[in-house]
């Protein structure tokens, strides 16, 4: 019989409805996997029984019938949301042993429809990165073979926890990125504050979408940049990920800035026609000295749409090449506030100290990695006085033109707008210097327009770069118009052809 | 501008006069059954962390969403304070590390609040009353407490009331001396709990004020001003300003110059001094809490707040001196507790009989008052329902019974007869005043008869009459009823 | 605009992070290098343009006042490092 780890989403939950398979079944295959894979340290938490417990309530449902969208369907959560009584640290040591009392919503949904958690998937220290070098729980290998390494080679480095030399999978969602092009899990949950959800697809040739601010409650994941965070799913198709944003969207009244409005049936729109539909292809995007294999990889983009019945117009978001340089006042101004309450008090880590100055001090210096001490200064900086309107307030002024170019270009008719994903494949673990932290910061640079306008965001693998690498395209919507983004994402999927995932030389 | 109301007393220094200028954040606790942005109940006291939530403790992940009756609670002081309903306010993070702060920051309105200038009118004597400005009201958290007597090494941090509602209301400047002050906080006090918006409980903490504090020569420009934060009493934020106005005084006087710095008020050392230190200066970076959108209302639902307020004390106070005929200070007293001002009108009114309402008022803060406070309750509690204090004023009134009796009368309500129907008990008692002619002829014959020498002096020294005239009152036991005495002496006497 | 060592050493403050003297050089750098970055902002005209203030068009919900949380305490101190008899227990505070 078949590796259960192979099937999809929904081949898998087909199998479980007709009964061909068992929930049990499938996510001890699972288990098994992560157990395999160890070595790409995509989880930092393994709940074996509890999947084994869930699964068999699952299979209990599905006998009476009463299955949900997700029942019995192994799925991997990245360890920003909170699991009630499971490891819960944003990878961050200074939520060291933190185990809340609570669940998030977007988890709480993905349970009442079914799904089974395999266990927590490793991240950037508090989402704060772009390669999960910055975790705790140290880097995650991408199940891609560095260009010309031997499977040798490359088992090798795993065993090491540097991993150097294996690619990333890119950040922040890296562990959840990894497990799903792995097959450790048949999707995983993820969040996206610059582009972490969207450059990890494109760098492991899986599917990602970041959905309208709003569209998913933000209780119960741990902050870094409130008014930017959106959850959202990693999956292997199209497809998948709407299945999987459906549940995990919705309305919650524990979060204000959640929208009210009903989510539609994404899985519908997955193989809808996208005849006449406008796609707005913008010039700002178009980077000097950016790599022809992208540049191509863009222009067939829009020529299998264009032969899907689409039509492809010239856009213009003057103010795109602002994003990031306001993205990173924004976010760390808005990180160094929310990240104030890891104190030593109440939760996680403490170290003592002589008078309470010291003990805030020692502990928030020693449980907070480089990069996430590098923003909350930074973010400390640009809102201290004398500095808030020059930085912060300036940021989000630009905030709200580059809103407006994306608003201007919907008003035109335009449906959607394709972008590249990255600028470039994903490249090695400690490849780039930390030095310099803004070289890392570039990798975000298609990505955050859409989260500094709270749009919605999906990359789709569109083929592999000249040595082997998978690249991704990303499609923009209008506000809560997700349903656009899966019609178009499945029409490039179908055109680029099935991605051949890597053979397991990790196991 | 230099005042020259007499409440505004200026302050003799050493080298001359100095005029103290005074302005008041006072921090009210808003009346609600939940917290600002959290469930978690408001109730007063409580086991350690009991009254608290996954979202007052700070728990990773944790969002605000808003109460409701919060924000009507503000709108319905704002329109009690004569003050501009902003339609649009913003919550901002008020940025600093205190354990008794789980968030790290306290959830505040610092650019727009939701209430902008209005105004209040202070009465400092019956005839003299001051305007003083309100600049701001706004709502935020508070935070916890922190207990450092527990331990000689440690604080322990109870986070009960972390997240409850505070509405801060901030003066101008515009007060002139402590007596202004507190006569402002008062009414300030007042005007809450008739609104119902804070029971502005200070025993309990739940009203609070920072006090901001300069001196200035007349007429001269604004000093430096220093602020004394929490005083929680109105005997206390009057000692307050005296100190520090004294102290600023002083230092000026030496040629030192006032430092702009927080203070603490020390009633035991009489003393204010010092709170943090300048390296510790603050920056709390404030900026809009992404959590929360702004808070916008509608006409609709301000309408409908102002169209439910209660009359408020100046509109009472008027009413009173134009309805009752009472003088200002009597409906000045009456009007400073909604509960005795309902009383006075319930009184006056009984069996929709309107009776003497200047008499009724002075029962009520004559004998009543002085019953109640030495029973240490409130006039309403002091055992005395507004119909019996109406049939007592009937009594009088219909020449039942005479003041003195009145006077018995009450004291035997307050006591033994509690409860009882004072008609009742004049008959029960043979209270009622005597005034048959016979009667009193004999008892004014008998009185003259045994003193024949005044009797004679009295003629040509009418003085004497008063005499007499308790000599009869005395022999009738205080039934007779005066008038009718002095009539027949005057008779009988040939005055 | 550049902050200087002192600057370093208040933000570090302010934010409540001890860092050593050794240290400090190389955060200047590091954030010298992200302020560099981020002054291409000065280049855009941002004169009478309102600043985000909610990324999606709706009006705060608001709830009833009703109470339906606390009495949890085992539970908010179940992560703390050190309590007693109900309380967070930390050095002590001088007022
Ligand atoms: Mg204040
Ligand atoms: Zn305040």
């Amino acid at each position: 019989m078949t590796d259960l780890t192979t099937l999809t989403l929904a081949e898998a939950r087909d199998r479980l409805k007709s009964r061909a398979i068992s929930s049990r079944e499938i996510a001890a295959a699972h288990l098994e996997a992560i157990e395999r894979g160890a070595g790409l340290n995509a989880f930092v938490a393994v709940t074996a029984d509890k999947a084994l417990r869930m699964a068999e309530a699952s299979d209990a449902r599905l006998a009476r019938n009463e299955a949900g969208p997700l029942e019995g369907l192994p799925i991997g959560v990245k360890d920003l949301y909170a699991t009630k009584g499971v490891h819960t640290q944003a990878c961050s040591h200074i939520l060291d042993g933190f185990k809340p009392p609570y669940e998030s919503t977007v988890t709480t949904n993905l349970w009442r429809d079914g799904a089974v958690m395999l266990g927590k998937l490793n991240m950037d220290e508090f989402a704060m990165g772009s390669s999960n070098e910055t975790s705790y729980y140290g880097p995650v290998a991408s199940p891609w073979l560095p260009p010309n390494w031997s499977r040798d080679r490359a088992r090798a480095a795993a065993l090491s926890s540097e991993k150097r030399g294996l690619l990333t999978p890119g950040g922040s969602s890296g562990g959840s990125a990894s497990a799903v092009a792995a097959r450790l899990c048949l999707a995983a949950t993820a969040s996206d504050t610059g582009g972490s959800i969207r450059q990890p697809a494109a760098f492991t040739g899986i599917v990602g979408i970041k959905p309208t601010y709003g569209r998913c409650s933000r209780y119960g994941m741990v902050a870094f940049a409130s008014s930017l965070d959106q959850a959202g799913p990693l999956a292997r198709t199209v497809r998948d990920a709407a299945i999987m944003l459906r549940s995990m969207a919705g309305p919650d009244p524990k979060d204000s800035t959640c929208s009210p409005s009903p989510v539609p049936d994404y899985e519908a729109a997955v193989g809808r026609s996208v005849k006449g539909m406008k796609i707005g292809v913008p010039k700002e995007y178009r980077l000097e000295g950016m790599s022809s294999e992208i540049d191509a990889l863009w222009a067939r983009g829009a020529e299998w749409l264009r032969a899907a019945g689409a039509s492809i117009v010239d856009v213009s978001l003057p103010h795109t090449p602002y994003a990031l340089p306001a993205y990173y006042i924004v976010a760390p101004a808005e990180a160094s506030s929310n990240l104030a309450r890891y104190d030593g008090v109440r939760y996680g880590l403490r170290e003592p100290g002589g008078d309470i100055a010291e003990l805030y001090e020692k502990t928030r210096a020693r449980g907070f990695g480089t990069e996430v001490r590098r923003r909350l200064m930074i973010g400390t900086y640009v809102l201290s006085a004398g500095y808030y309107d020059a930085y912060y307030v300036r940021a989000q002024k630009i905030r709200t033109l580059i809103k407006r170019d994306f608003e201007r270009a919907f008003a035109d008719g335009v449906d959607a707008i394709l972008t590249p994903a990255t600028p470039s494949a994903a490249f090695g673990i400690g490849e780039k210097s930390s030095d310099n932290p803004v070289e890392m910061y570039l990798n975000d640079i298609f990505t955050v327009t859409v989260n500094m306008a709270g749009l919605p965001g999906l990359v789709a693998p569109a083929g592999l770069s000249s040595d082997g690498l998978p690249l991704g395209l990303q499609l923009i919507g209008r506000p809560f118009d997700e349903e656009t983004l899966f019609a178009l994402g499945a029409t490039i999927e179908q055109s680029a052809g099935p991605m051949a995932l890597p053979e397991p030389w990790w196991s | 501008m230099a005042t020259d109301r007499a409440s505004a007393k200026l302050i003799k220094g050493a080298t001359g006069d100095w005029e103290v200028i005074v302005g008041l954040e006072v921090h009210a606790q808003v009346t609600s059954r939940s917290k600002l942005f959290s469930a978690a109940s408001t109730a007063f006291g409580g086991e350690p962390n009991s009254h608290v939530s996954l979202v007052d403790a700070a728990m990773p992940g944790m969002l605000p969403v808003i109460n409701r009756e919060c924000v009507a609670q503000a709108v319905r002081t704002g329109l009690g304070l004569k003050a501009r309903i902003n339609r649009r306010s913003t919550f901002d993070r008020k940025n600093y590390f205190y354990p008794d702060l789980p968030q790290g920051y306290q959830i505040s309105q610092y650019k727009s609040p939701i209430v902008g200038e209005g105004e209040i009118h202070v009465d400092l004597t019956p005839d003299h009353s001051i305007r003083i400005g309100i600049e701001r009201l706004h709502l935020e958290q508070d935070a916890g407490k922190s207990l450092h007597d527990q331990s000689p090494t440690m604080s322990f941090v109870d986070l009960n009331r972390s997240g409850v509602a505070l509405m801060e209301i901030v003066s101008r400047p515009d007060m002139r001396s402590a007596e202004e002050a507190k006569a402002y906080v008062s009414k300030l006090r007042t005007l809450l709990r008739y609104i119902g918006s804070s029971d502005g409980d200070m025993e309990k903490g739940n009203l609070r004020a920072d006090v901001n504090v300069s001196v200035r020569r007349p007429g001269a420009a604004l000093g430096t001003r220093c602020e004394i934060k929490n005083v929680n009493s109105i005997r206390f934020i009057g000692q307050a300003i005296e100190t520090e106005a004294r102290r600023q005084i002083a230092l000026i006087e030496d040629g030192g110059v006032v430092e702009q710095e927080t203070r603490l008020f020390d009633p035991a050392r009489g003393e204010t001094r010092s709170l943090r230190s300048k390296e510790e200066a603050h920056d709390y970076r404030y900026f809009p809490d992404p959590d929360l959108l702004p808070l916008e209302l509608d006409e609709a639902l301000i309408e409908a707040l102002a169209a439910d307020l209660p009359e408020l004390p100046d509109a009472k106070r008027a009413r009173f001196m134009g309805d009752y005929g009472l003088s200002p200070y009597d409906a000045s007293i009456l009007v400073a507790e909604r509960e005795t001002a309902d009383f006075f009108e319930d009184a006056v009114n009984q069996g929709g009989a309107k009776r003497d309402a200047k008499a009724v008022a002075n029962w009520l803060m004559g004998d009543v008052a002085a019953q109640a406070n030495t029973q240490g309750v409130a006039v309403i509690d002091a055992g005395l329902s507004a119909a019996s204090l109406a049939s007592l004023v009937d009594l009088i009134g219909e020449g039942v019974i005479s003041g003195k009796i009145a006077k018995d009368l009450l004291v035997r309500l307050f006591a033994d007869d509690r409860g009882a129907d004072p008609r009742a008990l004049v008959e029960a008692h043979g209270l009622r005043q005597v005034t048959d002619v016979g009667a009193i002829d004999s008892a004014v014959d008998a009185v003259i008869a045994s003193n024949p020498d005044k009797a004679a002096q009295a003629k040509t020294k009418p003085g004497m009459l008063g005499w007499f005239v308790g000599q009869v009152m005395k022999s009738t036991g205080g039934k007779a009823n005066p008038q009718a005495v002095s009539d027949a002496l005057k008779k009988r006497l040939g005055v | 605009m550049s902050v200087d060592l002192n600057t370093v050493r208040r933000i570090a403050h302010l934010a409540r992070i001890a860092v050593s003297e050794a240290e400090i050089p190389r955060l200047q750098g590091e954030i010298n290098a992200i302020l560099k970055f981020v002054e291409a902002l000065d280049a855009v005209d941002v004169d009478g343009v309102e600043p985000m203030t909610s990324v999606v068009p709706m009006r705060l919900p608001m709830r009833d006042d009703v109470v339906a949380d606390g009495d949890i305490a085992p539970l908010v101190l179940a992560n703390a490092p050190l309590t007693e008899d109900g309380f967070f227990v930390v050095p002590k505070v001088i007022e």
